[in-house]
């Protein structure tokens, strides 16, 4: 018997000696079809494929230019009730509060951009290979275009340098200031302007010219007037750019990536999207929200009745100003002559922001509302002269203020008589009226009112020292574990 | 168990005597069905000498002493001794008393006597799947074994059953681990026909699978030949058909124009409907769609075995149509198997089991907005299903109408879809018994499949805005291989030590890998915008430049497993077992790759002390505990790498680019779950055996629950295309419960014999940690464009709970609107008629801070309860299923004002004192819609889920026939369900842990009526 319990012990030992001894290899294998994060950018393509990732997350921008213009004085709410998005009403009324999703999708996607861009900066020294500094320069563009939209809507943010953010560092990394963030944003385009070629070397990749505007917007939003002044201005004299003769034109999808624009947003519909995943969406989104509801007719098509003009927006305009109809969508007036019918939505004013409504010809792939091609015109070039006029307005030089501020209203007239002729600050006050008119519908309204010290006075129910910028999502502050204190009066 | 195990005497010797003279021969038969019994020994009193009976149950002693006794002994059956008198002939009966006793079931990697069985099993036997005839094996659980609940998420034909042991632990996967003869597999594919039994471990005896035994395990024995025995042959038969148990009861033509009227006057708008006389009751679009559904099924096995064969072949095929669109979500199943066992020598066993199965199904838009159902009960009545030219007509564009509501019978009509499987799954198994006491076990289980899928996008305008319309026509088609295999070695070493102690050791290992791979396309303009002609190959059009219209898909997972068990028994009073494994998942990182899990059984038989071994009374009486440690690592592959799979893709010259960019945020730090289950019961079986009583306590805590898609600080970019957030071990839930199943069975008489059942569950399910931050988890949706979720996983709350606002009446005047909190933050300025919401936190204002807990998808009790009876030929069985306290969510009503509504709004308020329960109609804004108790119902119910009837034709010309068993039954599945449930099917559970409760109007399951016929040669 002995002998059977040493025989057995023996067998029982080989077996178990034998499998222990290959198994816990076997349990380790690599994913297939997949690559590694960690082990890429082994090529330039590698770096191009991760640079066509931070320039995705742009097309998620439509929410901030939507809620941009929805914040301000120029439109409200709309949408099919007062349920409908909560979020969006709240910011309509300015009510918002910690606990809003919308807020939320900027802060993720915007944070996103920014994680991409650092996923080539941290591995920015891995391969060589020439032309290396154009991509390593629209990457950093893309991360100042991220930043800039992080510190204008939440004020200072986290920043991490070169390196992508990992779980946790929010409980770690604390919030840099306003001034640290512009820092950073300005070395960004510093370096992009002294490396990006004028012209892009495809249709909606960052040019030096879309550089020095993004550095000019960014001096500006500080209050640097000379600095502002002086880079604006090598994008006039580059001459690369130049105002399109009808205004009525610019919005249209024929007509994209015309001579003004400085820099584009791209987007197509040849790619399906549903709302489980707004910011997979090849598309911009923000059209079909402001499109006409349930509409019937030539020229659009419908969408769901966000974001709709006031009636004081649609007053504004100078008599003249060819502007006025292609902002504004007065959809009564456009029914009864193109015998179109239409619904009425929530706060329904009767307006449609026109500029970015959903056009008829496209390709209307499911969701149809949430795919329209319309490019997002991000920096126009009126908006570079505009900001150049206030720049040297707010710098003392009244005449080169007045010179770039009548180029643009010589377009919207069509005629020289409406030059404006004032000095000091009534100039000033005449570019930022301009400013309104011109950029109706185009999501820079809220930042101005703001920057620009009018925002309580413009937009109703606006409390000064905390609703010039938005609250840190709550979710956000609870991750922080205290790390993140709110922004101040949420 | 009739001859589960054949025992053969090992030897005859020749027969020596001195003056004897008798001489017997005979038959021995079973006492109850008096079928032959081949293998037993006979044997005389006091010597070693005996025979065996042959296949037909014959044996012949010669040269018998006068006063000589013969002793019938057989596993299972009451040994019978016979005292030999004169030469003759007998018919000897054997009664097989007692038997489950001797019943072997399976535990894990080895067998044990029920008897010796120490933690909390329960065996489902092939006599109940013949009872319940099920269409898949799942639903042979359903209500016939205490603590497993088995929900079906649709009951359209060929949708998957879930199955919950002990309730519901992680907001992972769910389900049991499924063995079938020791290899992984899925209980679905089988024909249930070829299952000799189920066997739940549902407490820390499933330890012997550590890793992924933490959801329970069900092992899946499939029918062998039996050694010895002649051919048989079984054929089993039956047709019927199949419609829907439940019809809402919606408003007619008329009543839908009045109440529109009212609605559209409350709002201060002018009538839809100036005129209403004439509209009568309009279309019942449930009549149209609920269709009276057929179903085949056959099977055939042919079964048999030598002394050193067993074989068993069968093929079966099921056909069923759907009672929605018929074919359109039509299943139809195929099966070949064959199990072939072979002693090679003494000692080396073969057994082999190999199932080819061929699974085809079609299906439409369930469970969602805007699926077929949805779109039934929403679509007003005063539509006719054609217009006058003959065309579907189209539910109107216009607001009101809700732009996924579309014509359902249109819908159905433009759904073509195809899927196959073919899929082959086996084992094989060697056994080697070195000496007596030692066996070595090699085993290798095995899947195959292979499977293709195709789906026609028909160009199709449903009106403008709609959101089913297709602009363009195209098919997407894809072809998915996967295949695993499961191989295990194993020894076992079972000592008798001194007379009383009984020692067995079973060591071993189990190596698993699952491997998949998925490719798939889409072409666009499908010729003639038809299905016949959908396919990629005549498909001209692409997506597009930069539009991919090709993917693929890669996966593979690893496990490997070291496992011991060690049983110890002395005198089969004490039984004492411990179980150690270790695993290896490649589903974690290197540091946490490797899990040790330990449990210890022990169980005292009191029936064999001597205090209790003359008792009258008891038969048998057995305590338990067990408590033990096991895991789970059912996450998505890889979740601990940073993989370049999310989506980057941006617009340049005017064309789509793609890139790369990083999937689902890893999380180098994710282990296993850890489950720990408690078990106390005890098995009593009492009035010489008639009933048999199981009562458990079970309390199950898992800890480091895996949770998917935890969200993370937004900075790390988990919200960008194609990422998401990590898995992380965040959380711990509880489930405790008492279970007790009771069986009773007697012969009355001769003819009639009884049979019952009940068995109960008691659930309580709470989750303890959710360490994420907010200590909760969301989940689902409710209405259409309302961003509150209303389900949670809460600490302090059972998973899944409902979570919304409390309602208190209904306004009945603007006196009781003034005097109450505002209701205005919920998006509309409350009137008379409107709900009164609870202002829960006090804080007088009524906003998203006022929700709570108002419901739970987990019932509190679960019984099953079913009925055996013989009479003569005839037999009935009936089963019965109920449970109760669980609520669900109505959320198939789509609150557009120009949608049909359920009639239960006719008793709406319209007035001071009308109403308290039931707002008042409007076509405006209102806060009624908004996600409140309002909308949850009790869900509880008792089913009677199967009936029936047959007989069995018995006789001489059968016997002559050679038919040894000819039976006719009918039957009625899903028979009747009493409920308050306005719902189909209150039964229905989507499957996900934490939004499972939610009802887009479920796919009932129909209740079907089958005639069919069993035979047996």
């Amino acid at each position: 018997m002995k002998k059977y319990i040493l025989k057995t012990s023996l067998i029982v030992t080989l077996l178990t000696g034998l499998t222990i001894s290959c198994s816990d290899n076997y349990s380790d294998v690599e994913p297939i079809y997949s690559l590694d994060s960690e082990s890429y950018f082994n090529s330039q393509t590698d770096y191009n494929n991760a640079l066509i990732g931070a320039y995705d997350l742009l097309h998620s921008s439509y929410i901030n230019v939507m809620l941009g213009e929805i914040a301000s004085d120029n439109t409200l709410s709309g949408g099919e009730s007062a349920t409908d998005t909560p979020g969006i009403q709240q910011i309509d009324e300015m009510t918002h509060t910690p606990v809003n999703a919308n807020l939320k999708n900027i802060w993720d996607w915007m944070f996103a951009g920014v994680q991409r861009c650092n996923y080539i900066m941290e591995f920015k020294d891995k391969t060589d290979f020439t032309g290396k500094e154009q991509l390593i320069a629209e990457t950093r563009f893309l991360r100042a275009y991220y930043h800039f939209e992080l510190v204008k809507w939440f004020g200072g943010i986290p920043l991490n340098g070169d390196k992508r953010f990992n779980v946790d560092d929010e409980k770690s990394i604390p919030r840099a200031s306003v001034a640290d963030v512009y820092a950073s944003i300005e070395a960004d385009l510093i370096y992009a302007v002294d490396n990006l070629s004028a012209t892009p070397s495809q249709t909606g990749r960052a040019t030096k010219g879309a550089a020095q505007a993004l550095l000019g917007k960014a001096y500006l939003y500080q209050n640097k007037f000379s600095q502002a002044s002086v880079v604006l201005e090598q994008v006039i004299n580059s001459n690369s750019y130049s105002l399109v003769t009808n205004y009525s034109t610019i919005f249209e999808n024929n007509n994209e990536n015309n001579s003004e624009s400085v820099f584009e947003i791209q987007y197509t519909d040849a790619q399906g999207a549903s709302f489980d995943c707004l910011q997979c969406s090849e598309g911009n989104v923000a059209v079909g929200f402001n499109g006409i509801r349930n509409y019937n007719g030539p020229t659009f098509d419908g969408g769901y009745s966000f974001n709709v003009p006031t009636q004081a927006s649609y007053d504004v305009y100078e008599v003249g100003d060819n502007r006025r109809n292609v902002a504004i969508l007065d959809i009564a007036a456009w029914a009864t002559a193109n015998n179109a019918s239409y619904g009425t939505g929530y706060k329904h004013t009767g307006f449609f922001n026109r500029k970015y409504i959903a056009r008829k010809g496209d390709a209307n792939i499911g969701d149809q509302n949430l795919t329209n091609p319309n490019n997002y015109r991000s920096i126009r070039y009126a908006d570079v002269l505009l900001m150049a006029a206030e720049s040297f307005s707010r710098a003392g030089n009244d005449v080169k203020g007045r010179t770039y501020l009548n180029l643009v209203r010589r377009r919207a007239f069509g005629d020289l008589n409406h030059d404006i002729t004032a000095s000091g600050s009534a100039l000033t006050d005449f570019i930022w009226a301009e400013r309104k008119v011109e950029l109706m519908g185009e999501g820079h309204r809220f930042f101005d009112l703001v920057r620009t010290g009018k925002a309580a006075l413009s937009i109703t129910g606006f409390t000064p020292n905390k609703n010039e910028i938005f609250p840190i999502p709550f979710e956000e502050i609870q991750f922080s574990s205290g790390n993140w204190q709110q922004n101040s009066g949420y | 168990m009739k001859s589960k195990i054949l025992l053969f005497a090992l030897f005859l010797t020749s027969f020596v005597g001195f003056s004897q003279t008798n001489e017997i021969s005979g038959k021995v038969i079973d006492a109850t069905s008096n079928l032959p019994l081949p293998g037993v020994n006979v044997v005389i009193k006091n010597s070693t000498i005996g025979v065996v009976t042959d296949l037909d149950g014959n044996f012949k002693i010669s040269k018998l002493s006068n006063d000589a006794v013969l002793i019938f002994s057989y596993v299972g059956y009451k040994t019978y001794q016979y005292k030999v008198t004169k030469n003759e002939k007998v018919v000897i009966k054997l009664t097989d008393e007692g038997k489950t006793l001797e019943e072997v079931v399976v535990v894990g990697y080895s067998t044990k006597k029920k008897k010796d069985v120490t933690g909390a099993v329960a065996v489902i036997s092939a006599k109940t799947i013949e009872d319940l005839r099920p269409i898949k094996a799942e639903q042979a659980l359903q209500g016939t074994v205490s603590g497993v609940v088995v929900s079906s998420s649709s009951g359209s034909p060929g949708a998957g059953f879930d199955i919950r042991i002990r309730g519901i632990s992680t907001n992972g996967a769910n389900g049991p681990l499924v063995l079938i003869d020791g290899y992984a597999g899925s209980m679905d594919l089988l024909n249930p026909s070829d299952i000799e039994s189920l066997t739940v471990l549902k407490d820390a005896q499933a330890a012997v699978y550590g890793a992924i035994g933490a959801n329970g395990v069900v092992l899946v024995t499939t029918k062998q030949g039996k050694k010895n025995s002649k051919t048989k042959v079984s054929f089993n038969s039956s047709t019927g058909f199949q419609e829907t148990t439940k019809k809402m009861n919606l408003l007619n033509a008329t009543e839908y124009a009045l109440l529109l009227n009212e609605s559209y006057s409350n709002a201060g708008l002018s009538n839809p409907f100036p005129v209403v006389s004439g509209l009568g009751d309009g279309t019942n679009w449930q009549n149209e769609v609920f269709q009276k559904a057929a179903i085949i099924s056959n099977d055939i096995s042919v079964s048999g075995g030598s002394d050193k064969v067993t074989y068993a072949l069968s093929g079966s095929n099921i056909k069923q149509d759907g009672i929605i669109g018929l074919d359109k979500s039509g299943f139809n199943r195929s099966t070949l198997r064959l199990a072939l066992g072979v002693d090679l020598s003494n000692k080396f066993t073969l057994r082999s089991n190999f199932i080819y199965t061929d699974f085809n199904r079609n299906s439409l838009s369930e469970n969602g907005l805007g699926s077929v159902l949805f779109n039934a009960i929403n679509t007003p009545s005063t539509l006719s299903v054609y217009d006058v030219n003959g065309n579907y007509t189209l539910v109107p564009a216009a607001q009101g109408f809700g732009n996924e509501v579309i014509n359902p019978l249109a819908q159905i009509d433009n759904t073509y879809n195809d899927y196959n499987l073919k899929k082959l799954s086996g084992s094989i198994k060697l056994d080697y018994q070195v000496f007596k006491d030692l066996k070595l076990t090699s085993r290798i289980g095995f899947n195959s499949a292979r499977s293709t899928a195709k789906s026609f996008s028909k160009q199709v305008d449903y009106g403008s805005l709609k959101v089913f319309n297709v602009t363009r026509s195209s098919v997407g088609q894809s072809a998915f291989n996967s295949g695993d295999y499961t191989f295990d070695l194993f020894a076992e070493y079972e000592k008798k030590i001194a007379q009383n102690h009984k020692v067995k050791l079973t060591v071993g290992s189990t190596a698993y890998e699952y491997t998949e791979k998925t490719l798939g396309g889409t072409g666009y303009d499908v010729p003639y915008n038809s299905w016949e002609f959908a396919d990629i190959s005549l498909a001209q059009g692409t997506g597009g430049l930069g539009v991919k219209d090709v993917y693929s898909y890669g996966g593979i997972y690893r496990r490997s497993s070291y496992f011991g068990t060690l049983d110890y028994d002395y005198k089969g009073k004490y039984l004492l077992s411990g179980i150690v494994r270790r695993d290896v998942s490649s589903r974690f990182g290197p540091e946490n790759r490797v899990a040790y899990f330990t449990s210890i059984l022990g169980g005292w038989v009191l029936s064999e002390e001597e205090f209790l071994k003359e008792s009258k009374l008891i038969d048998f009486l057995k305590l338990r505990a067990s408590y033990g440690t096991l895991g789970n690592d059912a996450i998505g592959d890889f979740r601990y790498r940073s993989l370049l799979n999310g989506e980057a893709t941006y617009v340049f010259n005017n064309a789509l680019s793609n890139g790369t960019a990083n999937g689902v945020i890893a999380n180098t730090k994710i282990q296993w779950e850890a489950d720990k289950k408690f078990d106390v019961g005890l098995d009593l079986k009492i009035l010489n055996n008639k009933i048999d009583i199981t009562a458990d306590y079970f309390d199950d805590t898992r800890a480091e629950l895996l949770i998917q898609n935890v969200p993370v600080s937004g900075i790390t970019g988990y919200n960008a295309p194609g990422s998401g957030a990590p898995t992380v071990n965040a959380g711990t839930v509880s489930n405790r419960g008492f279970e007790l199943a009771v069986n009773y069975k007697t012969d009355l008489s001769n003819d009639l014999k009884l049979g019952l059942g009940f068995n109960a569950t008691t659930l309580k399910n709470k989750v303890l940690e959710v360490n994420n931050g907010t200590g909760y988890v969301e989940g689902g949706s409710f209405g259409v464009g309302q961003s509150l979720r209303p389900t949670r996983m809460e600490v302090g709350q059972p998973i899944g709970v409902f979570y919304g606002y409390q309602t208190d009446g209904i306004f009945q005047n603007q006196a009781e609107v003034d005097a109450h909190p505002s209701q205005v933050a919920l998006g509309a300025i409350s009137v008379p008629g409107d709900i009164r919401y609870k202002d829960v936190n006090g804080d007088g204002i009524i906003n998203a801070s006022d929700r709570t807990y108002i419901g739970k998808p987990i019932a509190d009790f679960t019984l099953g309860f079913n009925l055996n009876l013989t009479y003569k030929n005839f037999d009935i069985v009936a089963y019965t299923y109920a449970s109760i306290g669980n609520d669900l969510i109505r959320n198939y009503e789509r609150t557009e004002a120009k949608l049909n509504k359920l009639n239960y709004v006719l008793d709406r308020w319209t007035g001071e004192g009308t109403s308290n329960s039931v707002p008042r109609v409007t076509a405006g804004a209102s806060t009624n819609s908004v996600f409140s108790d309002y909308f949850v119902e009790d869900a509880s119910f008792v089913r009677i889920q199967n009936i029936q009837l047959g007989y069995s034709i018995k006789g001489k010309l059968m016997d002559k026939a050679g038919i040894t068993k000819l039976r006719l039954y009918t039957s009625v599945n899903n028979v009747y369900t009493f409920t308050k449930y306005r719902g189909f099917d209150p039964a229905a559970n989507s499957g996900d842990p934490i939004s499972g409760g939610i009802d887009y109007g479920f796919y009932p399951t129909p209740r079907t009526f089958l005639i069919g016929l069993n035979a047996n040669f």
